[in-house]
């Protein structure tokens, strides 16, 4: 069967493209004929992303805006109201295993992404499909993790798609037809990418993943409108590079240090924030002696040019598989610029972003990976930390003290929230010899026989001082992100299958709603015809809430 | 069509079984095309033996299947022990193939590349971990000798294990069923659940996307209007908590209605120490749940 030949792209489209195409060539009419199809697309130029604060109807990048922070100025949906909402619609997509993304929502379209690399563009106000794609996948992926995707990017009159087979591609928004499509990488190598790209000016940015076959990670620029690669940084030095010689011998060659989660933008200093994943192997330290950068480290790049302006590691020569593949999330405070990150390792990291300075770091999670700290304050290992061949109990666990989740900033409470886990895990070695696409991770690991079962919590922290200010117990470990709101509320999910709306300042819960299954995402607000809805992905299906 | 391409998807894991397939076209006309064998129909491990192809196999079960079968293959908390030459899904080659590759629906065993933990395998690498499977799997398995037909005596009467578990529709609901138990577990953590039951609590419900399964915690609580039950948790989530009393009726509470709420990790199992449960009739016990098991 491997030599089958599988359908192409697929895509069905449904009656309301066609009127869409039309209205949207015949502008004088909608207005008049809006009742019958869904708003038109209007062209999202570069400028509207630089000021998508200024239409917080509309949700135009995966974490809202440039600065990562996930924050809503809408307020129709507020601490006041919030129990009486109710479910508006579900869209399902019908795929298998985990569903990961947050939509965008472009003048009452929303754009989303599904399992096995499925991309829907819906009306946003009743979840009824304008256009639906497919990529026709090889048969022989086998990305880690998932068959994923967390959502995509916009410019133009094109989304932008990172593929489980290593491809970019852009879609036309308004009927889901492939406008270009690129091979960043040669997927058997081991690489796949399930990010949101993010688009700055013309270009496309996009990283990859990979971390558990030993890959050499970069970060991608392309054109938007030809799919023209502009540049490539790659996240490991070769010879020549600097950094180069924090690598054992050849090992920069399979040194992984992949780049799965979408980066943030300053455009007043023009600088776009991208973060890395782990070395490879994963929990094998032994071959790669070496501080291995650019792994688990923020990279500060000139979107034109790819160019480094500064990087900071946050978990040096790391065996314990800490990525730091959390949204840095830009934050101003007083007249310092700020990157806020809560990593997987345990610590929550203030940064000075005009510099790469480490202000501090304290602990969110349990931690016992590390019990000090160097000259500039970085957490750095304890010697016995290191996986063994017996197992070595060490927190947090190989899936950190967070993960990929979405966390928040909320300018209102000037506080930060974060999903917390609470799992210590045993990690052992096992000496993998590398082979490309295979599986390199050195390692195993297994939940403790602690007599307490793993718990987590969404955390409100408080940035100035690291200290957290109220936490919302969730009975497991949950791997749900973060929304915050300008009406006092702060939404997230649970692996229970709850949706749940907080009260910003007591961490309160105002309202809750059972999806069925865990929650695997971030969740998104937007408003259509003045209607304000929270939508997130639980299950196989996207849940929309709102008001009555 | 998105539908046509998942058909597709699921004969392809299929298809050592499945020879020929069919497929209904956009044009909405039944199309069968025999599926040429691959190495994936393969019958037998090509590996068989081998023991470079077990030391490669060690390798990958550490990074996809340790978490719940543990270091060894001897079991795990969440998956059972895999060294016991009788299988429950099938102990030959190819049932073994397509139990890793496909999982076992409905329970926590993952299909090949569905884990939270580690990546998808190549079909050789999953000979190489049914070699691994082989060369740890113990010969004789290491059964103590009991009595099974005492062990079923006693636990349908003195030993009154029948009064909270059932075997095969058999008995009571407040612990979980143990007809599989046998399979499932490994002897060692059998005579523990015995001798030591709070040690590790048994697993209750999963939940297909939930990583942790729910334990059989013990649980009081007291209603608004002053009722107290007492029992083990079967599903809990923040806001709500089913339970089984120990009358074995089912309860929904929703928690902030309630006066109280204590958990605990103390079983509700009594713990059946040498004296009240000699090693000899623990021993038939075992053997009783061995043999129910392997059924
Ligand atoms: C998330 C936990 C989990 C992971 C990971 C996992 N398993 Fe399992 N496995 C289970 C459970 C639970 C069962 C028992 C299913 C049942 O109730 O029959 C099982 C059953 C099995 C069986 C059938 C045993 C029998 O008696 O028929 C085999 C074989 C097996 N697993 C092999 C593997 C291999 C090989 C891997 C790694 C590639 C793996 N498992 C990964 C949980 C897991
Ligand atoms: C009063 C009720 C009660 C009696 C009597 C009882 N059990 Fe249990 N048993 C439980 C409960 C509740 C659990 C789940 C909590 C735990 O793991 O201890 C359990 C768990 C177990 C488990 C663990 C199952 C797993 O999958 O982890 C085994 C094995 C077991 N019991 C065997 C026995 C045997 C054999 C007897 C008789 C000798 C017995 N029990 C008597 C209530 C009981």
């Amino acid at each position: 069967m491997k030599n089958a030949s599988m359908p192409h792209e697929s895509k069905s489209r449904l009656l309301a493209t066609l009127g869409m195409a039309v209205l949207s060539s015949l502008p004088i009419a909608i207005a008049a004929l809006s009742f019958l199809a869904p708003p038109s697309s209007a062209q999202v130029t570069a400028q509207r992303l630089l000021d998508a604060g200024k239409e917080p109807q509309n949700w135009l990048m995966y974490s809202g805006d440039y600065a990562g922070r996930r924050y809503s100025t809408l307020e129709q949906i507020n601490s006041e109201n919030a129990a009486s909402l109710a479910p508006k619609w579900a869209y399902q997509t019908m795929g298998g295993g985990k569903f990961e993304t947050t939509p965008l929502v472009v003048d009452g379209i929303l754009y989303g992404t599904g399992q096995d690399d499925r991309v829907f563009a819906l009306d946003a106000r009743s979840g009824r499909p304008i256009w639906q794609y497919q990529r026709a996948l090889p048969g022989d992926i086998r990305p880690c993790c998932g068959r994923v995707n967390r959502g995509l990017a916009i410019l133009g009159d094109k989304v932008f798609l990172g593929t489980l087979d290593a491809h970019v591609m852009a879609l036309d928004a308004k009927t889901g037809n492939v406008a270009w499509d690129v091979t960043a990488v040669d997927y058997r190598g081991g690489y796949s990418i399930t990010l949101a790209p993010l688009v700055i000016k013309n270009l496309v940015i996009i990283g990859v993943s990979g971390g558990e076959y030993g890959i050499r990670g970069f970060i991608d620029a392309y054109d938007a409108a030809t799919g023209e690669r502009k540049w490539r940084f790659y996240t490991v030095p070769g010879p020549g590079e600097p950094g180069h010689e924090t690598w054992e011998g050849d090992s920069w060659e399979i040194g992984g240090a992949p780049a799965w989660i979408t980066g943030t933008y300053d455009p007043v200093t023009n600088t776009t924030y991208w973060t890395t994943g782990n070395p490879s192997p994963s929990n094998r330290g032994e071959g790669r002696a070496g501080d291995n950068l650019y792994s688990n480290s923020l990279l500060a790049l000139e979107p034109e040019t790819g160019k480094l302006k500064w990087y900071f590691q946050f978990s040096k020569h790391d065996e314990h598989d800490y990525d730091a593949t959390q949204v840095p999330v830009l934050v101003e405070q007083g007249n310092k610029h700020l990157i806020l990150q809560a990593n997987r390792n345990g610590f929550f990291y203030v940064i000075d972003r005009v510099n790469g300075k480490l202000i501090n770091a304290n602990a969110y999670a349990k931690v016992t990976w590390s019990d000090s700290k160097d000259a500039s304050g970085t957490p750095i290992a304890r010697k016995d930390a290191s996986p063994t061949p017996e197992g070595n109990r060490v927190c947090p666990g190989a899936a950190g003290a967070t993960n990929w989740m979405s966390p928040t900033y909320d300018p209102q409470t000037k506080l930060f929230y974060v999903t917390a886990r609470e799992q210590c895990d045993i990690f052992s070695t096992a000496p993998q010899p590398y082979e490309a696409g295979h599986a390199y991770y050195g390692s195993a690991y297994f939940p403790n026989d602690d007599a307490a079962p793993f718990t987590g919590a969404l955390r409100a922290i408080e940035p100035s001082t690291g200290k957290i200010k109220w936490e919302w117990k969730h009975p497991s470990p949950t791997w749900s992100g973060v929304l915050s709101t300008a009406g006092g509320l702060v939404f997230s999910g649970d692996a229970e299958g709850n949706f749940i709306a907080l009260d910003a300042a007591s961490g309160k819960a105002l309202w809750h709603f059972q999806c069925g299954a865990s929650v695997y995402a971030s969740p998104m607000t937007f408003a259509v015809d003045g209607k304000q809805y929270v939508a997130v992905a639980a299950g196989s299906a996207l849940f929309t809430f709102a008001l009555p | 069509m998105p539908s046509l391409w998942i058909g597709l998807q699921i004969i392809r894991r299929r298809d050592w079984l499945i020879r020929f397939s069919c497929v209904l076209t956009a044009a909405a006309m039944l199309v069968c095309a025999v599926v040429a064998p691959s190495a994936f129909a393969q019958e037998k491990n090509p590996y068989a033996g081998d023991a470079k192809a077990a030391k490669l196999g060690e390798f990958q079960f550490r990074a996809n299947c340790a978490f719940c079968h543990g270091l060894g293959a001897r079991g795990g908390g969440r998956g059972p022990d895999l060294t016991r030459a009788q299988k429950r899904h099938g102990s030959s080659d190819s049932e073994l193939f397509r139990t890793i590759n496909d999982g076992v629906p409905g329970t926590a065993m993952p299909p090949n590349g569905a884990t939270q933990q580690g990546v998808g395998m190549t079909e050789e690498e999953i000979w190489q971990v049914i070699s691994y499977i082989r060369s740890v799997q113990v010969k004789a398995p290491a059964q103590p000798m009991g009595d099974a037909s005492h062990g079923k005596q006693l636990f349908y009467g003195s030993a009154a294990c029948s009064t909270c578990h059932m075997i095969q529709g058999k008995g009571g609901r407040l612990g979980p069923d143990l007809s599989t138990t046998g399979s499932a577990r490994s002897t060692d953590y059998i005579v523990e659940s015995m001798r030591n039951p709070s040690r590790r609590l048994a697993q209750g419900i999963s939940e297909a996307m939930k990583e942790f399964s729910q334990e059989y915690e013990t649980i009081t609580v007291v209603t608004g209007d002053g009722q107290k039950f007492m029992g083990v948790v079967l599903n809990e989530d923040h806001f709500t908590v089913q339970m089984m009393d120990t009358r074995e009726n089912l309860h929904l509470f929703e928690k902030d209605k309630l006066r109280s709420l204590e958990k605990s990790r103390e079983s509700l199992m009594p713990a059946y120490d040498p004296k009240s449960l000699s090693d000899k009739d623990l021993q038939d016990i075992v053997a009783y749940l061995l043999l129910v098991g392997a059924q």
